[in-house]
Parts: structure tokens; sequence; C-alpha cells
């Protein structure tokens, strides 16, 4: 099928706010190219569960390419078409399963060593239409707030060695009452500005319900029987022995919260299908707590562009050495202490270049806190780079300093 | 790739060696490659009827943050400070193909761009360096060996090529699948946690037929019982380890003259977790030291083995928003793409680096040119440096 053949009809199995999308942008869509196309549509198919930037971003790409002359878009979508596309493609339903074609595609782009000009032609197109729609600002200064929690803990090891230069080191933090300190204080600032899904929290291990009263939270731990359930839809995938791993993901990023036994709030399936889409669609996610807090924290930032963000790290899985794996002797579960501390300390790294790729970086703040080794590093307007503050610090003093 | 995007990857690659080539010179200082331009070729004067080569691959690649640059320097003690003095170091090996470890090992086998689906158990289409080589200088099958980690890395040994091809390539091991067949199955372990096939796809392992095959492998090629080898087994702490036991192995019953390793411990990186891929790269770094220690031991090869190190591939960008720094390589990025080779051995000029980029199709007639036989369907070029 080619975009100039699509018709109201073909958009009937969308969920009813991508379906009106779809068809009020219809004349649109048909001009588009095959390359393009289903990118576009990939985003709308879901839009009925996406976070509102998400949402956002959608109306802005229809609006950007409705207020286009003809000739304007196609030399847009120049870079587009110059990739070659095999007839093969056409035949795949990209309206219905638009991921199943651009898995397609990107295979196809690899093998025929085109990806890098189409990854150009994307970039080049983001480019122009953010220059003719920027991105708005965050309703407030963005904070992220990283924890090392209880047992996340590695002697001798340089924590935030990263992220010191861009900010002030803590080796004295009073690691008392500083944790419920950083709740009542994100929770305080929620409640101020409520902006939907505008305060996000995540946690390695269980979630505190005092932070999941104000925050929209998901938990490694809380996940624990829709984790279950599916590895036990892998394993059915797998012992069904056809198919390959391309099977096995497309058969994965068909799974709703619902088929997982995850209930959503009536009318809000946003943070089920957010968490369904961290287990699904992250690599190690299932398996490795610290993994799932790193890939979640990266895609609540891309996905929610979240005003507020709390990561909380626990202990993660130990990985068992071949030889343990081998001698047949069931450790049961044990945890990795260290090796979750370098996790996490990259962890954190990660979520603050991420934090720095969205609007308002200039005025966003971070900070990033060991409760086992009581050190912090700040990282805000106004505050110096490469500074180490050696007195002691209490948590509500540094608060309000990226606060 | 347009001319501007081109001109942009060189000037990132570019860059990016020459990062590695300072922090490598600020830590051990070698030589540039303007030292080495007026110097003749030693090869000639050192080479041995009987060379041999030693192909170490790492699938999974590390990045320079992790290893040459000033923080990763802790990770890789021996490349850095007994290798890296001994060998001649390109600080810019370019891959242009896909960034999948079985299609990429299997282009660098290869020397051309090889676009079969990564996850395929289907051999290359090009002929391999196994083959050129055994053809053409008429060497038996027990001459040339690959060790790989992974039952997708089973048909890496021969072409599907029809001037090459069947009977010509080279004998494939692959160590965890011998394990799988000599471990008893009412042992009780659970080896499909340890027999996963690779960290891409975690939850896929092509399924390979013929465990009579990998018992017969165990005796008639390594001769090893099974009760030693799965003895051996429980002393080792990862698959990479068993390995480079089984190359040790080959070394001492076969004495092959052109064997292939990869190691794979360090693409662990895929499950998130940066402290098991710092430790699949430190264990990468003993292992290369050891293999090299083996080498210098084993009269068979001492004085006459060349070793070449590099990594298929590179990993992501922490800078490039499309990927997730060193989890994956899937953006296509100068740093997923530019990596390093290290050559040591007789008549190789030691503590020298070298700064053009070149690429990762090098390899293969490069070795060609040492063990003397064409690869006339390899699209590299020779690297005349260590030739």
């Amino acid at each position: 099928m080619l975009p100039e053949q699509l018709t109201a009809d073909s958009f009937a199995g969308y969920p009813p706010k991508a379906r009106d999308l779809a068809v009020k942008n219809l004349a649109l869509l048909r001009q588009l190219p095959l390359g393009f196309a289903p990118l576009l549509l990939r985003e709308t198919q879901g839009y009925d569960w996406r976070f509102p930037a998400e949402q956002r971003l959608v109306d802005d790409q229809f609006v950007y390419l409705q207020a286009l002359s003809s000739d304007d878009r196609d030399r847009l979508f120049r870079g587009f078409p110059a990739v070659s596309l095999p007839k093969s493609l056409e035949a795949i339903d990209w309206v219905s399963d638009p991921q199943d074609f651009l898995d397609t595609l990107t295979a196809q782009l690899w093998a025929s060593h085109q990806i890098g000009a189409f990854r150009a032609a994307a970039n080049d197109y983001v480019a122009k239409w953010r220059a003719v729609m920027p991105e708005p600002p965050p309703a407030l200064p963005r904070l992220s707030v990283v924890v090392l929690g209880a047992d996340v803990k590695l002697d001798n090891y340089p924590l935030f060695r990263k992220l010191r230069p861009y900010g002030v080191f803590f080796p004295r933090v009073d690691s008392d009452n500083a944790w419920p300190a950083i709740v009542a204080a994100l929770t305080k600032r929620a409640a101020a500005h409520p902006v939907p899904y505008g305060h996000l929290y995540v946690d390695g291990a269980v979630s505190d319900p005092a932070a999941a009263a104000s925050l929209n939270a998901i938990s490694y731990g809380g996940l624990h029987a829709v984790r279950d359930a599916l590895f036990a839809r892998m394993q059915q995938v797998i012992r069904s022995g056809h198919g390959g791993p391309e099977e096995l993901r497309t058969k994965m990023a068909q799974i709703t919260p619902k088929e997982l036994g995850l209930r959503s709030a009536p009318g809000d399936e946003t943070m089920s299908r957010f968490a369904v889409s961290i287990l699904t669609e992250g690599s190690g996610t299932q398996i490795f707590s610290t993994t799932f807090v790193q890939w979640s924290a990266r895609e609540a930032l891309r996905r929610a562009q979240p005003c507020t963000l709390l990561l909380r790290y626990a202990p993660r899985q130990r990985q068992l050495p071949m030889n343990e794996m081998l001698s047949a002797k069931d450790p049961g579960t044990v945890s990795d202490p260290g090796g979750s501390m370098m996790d996490a300390d990259m962890g954190a790294f990660y979520t603050w270049i991420n934090q720095q790729r969205l609007t308002g970086h200039e005025q966003s703040a971070f900070l990033a806190w060991s409760q086992e080794h009581a050190q912090a590093v700040a990282i805000g307007p106004g505050l110096p780079l490469k500074t180490v503050s050696a007195g002691a610090v209490t948590m509500p003093q540094l608060l309000s300093q990226v606060m | 790739m347009s001319s501007s995007d081109a001109q942009a990857f060189a000037r990132a690659a570019a860059s990016i060696a020459w990062n590695r080539r300072e922090f490598i010179r600020s830590s051990v200082g070698l030589s540039s490659t303007a030292a080495m331009l007026g110097f003749a070729p030693l090869r000639a004067a050192a080479f041995s009827a009987k060379q041999k080569v030693v192909v170490v691959t790492f699938g999974g690649g590390a990045r320079d943050e992790e290893t040459f640059a000033p923080d990763g320097q802790e990770n890789i003690p021996n490349l850095l400070q007994t290798l890296l003095p001994q060998s001649t170091f390109y600080a810019q090996v370019v891959n242009r193909g896909i960034l999948g470890h079985y299609v990429a090992t299997a282009s660098l086998a290869t020397g051309v761009y090889e676009t079969f689906d990564n996850f395929a158990v289907v051999p290359p289409h090009d002929p391999t360096i196994f083959e050129y080589y055994r053809k053409e200088l008429h060497r038996p099958a027990t001459d040339a060996w690959v060790v790989a980690p992974s039952n997708g890395f089973n048909r890496i040994g021969e072409s599907d090529h029809r001037s090459y091809g069947e009977g010509l390539g080279a004998g494939v091991i692959l160590p965890k699948h011998l394990l799988q067949a000599a471990m008893p199955t009412s042992s009780g372990m659970n080896l499909a946690h340890l027999l996963r096939d690779n960290y891409e796809d975690p939850y896929y392992t092509p399924a390979l037929a013929g465990n009579e095959v990998q018992l017969r492998q165990l005796d008639e090629i390594l001769k090893l019982s099974v009760t030693d080898f799965t003895r051996h087994a429980l002393t080792l702490s990862s698959p990479d380890e068993l390995s480079v036991y089984v190359v040790r192995q080959l070394m001492r019953q076969l004495a092959p003259s052109l064997l292939w390793v990869t190691l794979h411990d360090m693409d662990i990186a895929h499950s998130g977790a940066y402290s098991l891929y710092v430790e699949g790269i430190r264990r990468s770094d003993r292992l290369c030291a050891e293999l090299w220690s083996s080498i210098q031991a084993d009269p068979e090869y001492s004085g006459r083995t060349t070793m070449f190190i590099l990594p298929d591939f590179g990993r992501d960008s922490d800078s490039d928003s499309g990927g997730n720094g060193f989890q994956h390589h899937r953006t296509g990025d100068a740093l997923s793409r530019t990596t390093w080779m290290m050559v040591l051995g007789p008549g190789v000029r030691q503590g020298a680096m070298i700064d053009k980029p070149v690429d990762s199709l090098d390899l293969v007639p490069t070795l060609g040119s040492l063990l003397r036989f064409s690869t006339p369907l390899a699209q590299g070029k020779r690297l005349e440096e260590v030739l």
C-alpha cells in the first residue's frame, strides 16, 4: 500500500482520538512519502495513551506540515524519497502495524548502507520543523533528583566522577531524614504546580507511598507480577520454535497492560502503558532493577518531559559467574551492592545528560545523592562548576540550592 | 551518505582517533606515524616459513571512555602497559557495515561488508580468509579454526561462495555448545541463562543439532574427556574464559596456523548494567595478555606468530540522543563505527601508532599478505605498516 491509497477506513482499528486525528489529516497523509508516513502514524496510533508532551509533538507536526505548500513539503522530504526502498515494504500493513514496517525498514537501511542518509534526512526534517515551531519551555524549571538508596554501596569508588565537573560535590551529607526531606520537598512542588504527568517518580525497589501519592510513579518491585507474566509470554513465543527475535519483538510490542494483569485508572492508560513499554522495549529492564530505573528515566525525560523527576536506585540481583551457574547450587536471589553502585552512578550521569537535552536546560537543576556514602553532587544555574564544598550539609540545605 | 555527511563523519572519526592517540601517548608514549615513515618494513627479514596468525576480536566493542581515555585506563592495564608497547597500534579503524556482531565479524573475515540478517544462522556470501588460505596454500582442515561464543556463529567458518565454500573453510568450535553437549541433562543445572546466544537479543538462541558432533570435537580434536572438560569449566567464571581455554587446547593439540577467537563477555552491556560491561572489558584485557603469554610460551608459536586484536566495532556515544550511551551500538554514529587495532609479533614495529584512517575490511588482505596467499574478492587494502 502507498500513502496515496489511504482512506478514512484505513484507520478503523485505531483508538478514538488517534482515528479522529488521522482522518482529520487524511489529505495530508496521502501526500507523504512512504519512507516517512509510517513514522508519523506510529506516533499517531498510540495518541490516546501518550503523555501530553508526546501528543503535542504529534499535533505540532500535523499543524506544521499542513501549513506548508505542496512544493515546500516536497523540498522538506527530499531526503526521504531519495532513500531507495524495496517494493516488499509496500506489502507490509504499515497503517495497522507501523512498528513492523519501521523494523523492516531499519534492517533494510542498514543492509543497503542507507542508514546514515536516512538519519540525516530525519534530523534535517526535525531541525526545519523545530525552527518554525520550537518546543515550549517547561511550566517550571526542571529538576531531577537521583537517589542511590540503601545498600547501594562500593567503598573506594570515585562516586559522581562524571558529574562533578558540572557542579558542586558535597562529600559530607547528613543522611538523617534525607529521603523524607526529598519526598516532602517534591510533593510540595508537585502540589504547587499541578502539571499532568509533570512530576514522575521511578523506584528500583518498591515505591514509597508518600511519594507515590503525589507523583506519577512506577517501580521495579511493584511490577513483579507483570515481569513474571511477561517472562511467561516470552517463553511461550520462544517455545513455539519459529519466528526468531523479530517475531518475539513484534509480539512483545503488541502486549497491553491488561494482558499482563496491570490495572489502569479508568480512562487513563498512560502510566500503565508507559510501564509496559519499559519492560517490553527496554533491554535488561526485566532483569536488572538498575537498568529499569535508568531506562525509565531516559524514556520519561524523552517522552513525558517532566518538570520533576525523582529516581531511587536499589541493589540489583547479582550476575552469577559461570562456575556458580554450573555448580547446580541455587544461591537464591543475591544482590550486588557494588555493581549496583557503578550502574547507578552511570545512570545518574545519563539522567543529567538526558535532562539537558530538553528545553529550558539553562535553568534546569540536578541533584544526585548517595545514602550509604553520604555524598552528593548538585548542578544548576548559579552553582559553580568543578567545586567541592567540604563542609557538612543537610538535605534541606542541598535542596534549597537546586529548587 | 551525502558528501557533506561523509565529511562530517570523517571529521568525527579523525577526532576520535586523535583523542585515542593523545590518551595513549600521554600514558605510555608511543611514536607517531611520521616517525615510522622513514623505516623500511622489517617483515622480509623476519618472515618465517611457519608463520602463524592469531586474530582476537571483541564482539561488542569497548568505548574509549572505558578503555583508552584517562578514566578508562584502569580497566585495561594489560593492553596498555604490556601489549601496546610491543605493538603497532591503528588508532582509527572504521567499520562502515552493519553493526551486528555476527554479520560484522563475518565482514571482518571476508573483507567484504556482508549484508545478511545478523540473527540468521547463514554462512557469509563471500569467501572467508580461511577459504583463501586453505585453497591457495593447500592447507588441511586442521590448520584453520574459529572459536566463537554463540550458536549464531556456527556458519562463520566458510562461505556459500560457489568457487570456495564447502570443505575449504575453518573448523568452528562453539565452547558453550560444547559445554551443553558435555553436561549431563540429568544434572539439574539450569544452563539456559549461560547458554543464551547473545546479549543483543538475549532470549533468542538458534537451535543447533548434533551434540554428538560436539562430543566428537572434544574427544578427537581437543583430546579432552567429557569429565576433564566439565571439571575445568567449573573453575571458570565466564564464557570468554572457556573460549580461551579451548583456544589453548587447540594450540597444544593441532597448532593451527590461522586461529580466530571472538570474545563477547563485554557485550553484556546490552543489559544496561554498566558495572558488568566494565567487568567484561577487564576480563578481555586479562585474557588477551594471557593468550599472548601462551603464544610466547609455546614453541610452535613463539617467535613466528602475529596477533591482531580489534573490536568488531564500537558502541554509541553518550552524546547521541538516538542511543543510550554504552548500552547499544544502534545509532551508527562515529563512535560506534570507529575503533582500533593492535598488531604484535615478530617484525612488527613496537610502540608505533598509525593515525591515518583504515577500514575494517583491510584485515583480510593484510592477513593474506602476511601468510602469502591472495584474497581476490576482498575489498580492503593491505596495511603496509605491519607487512
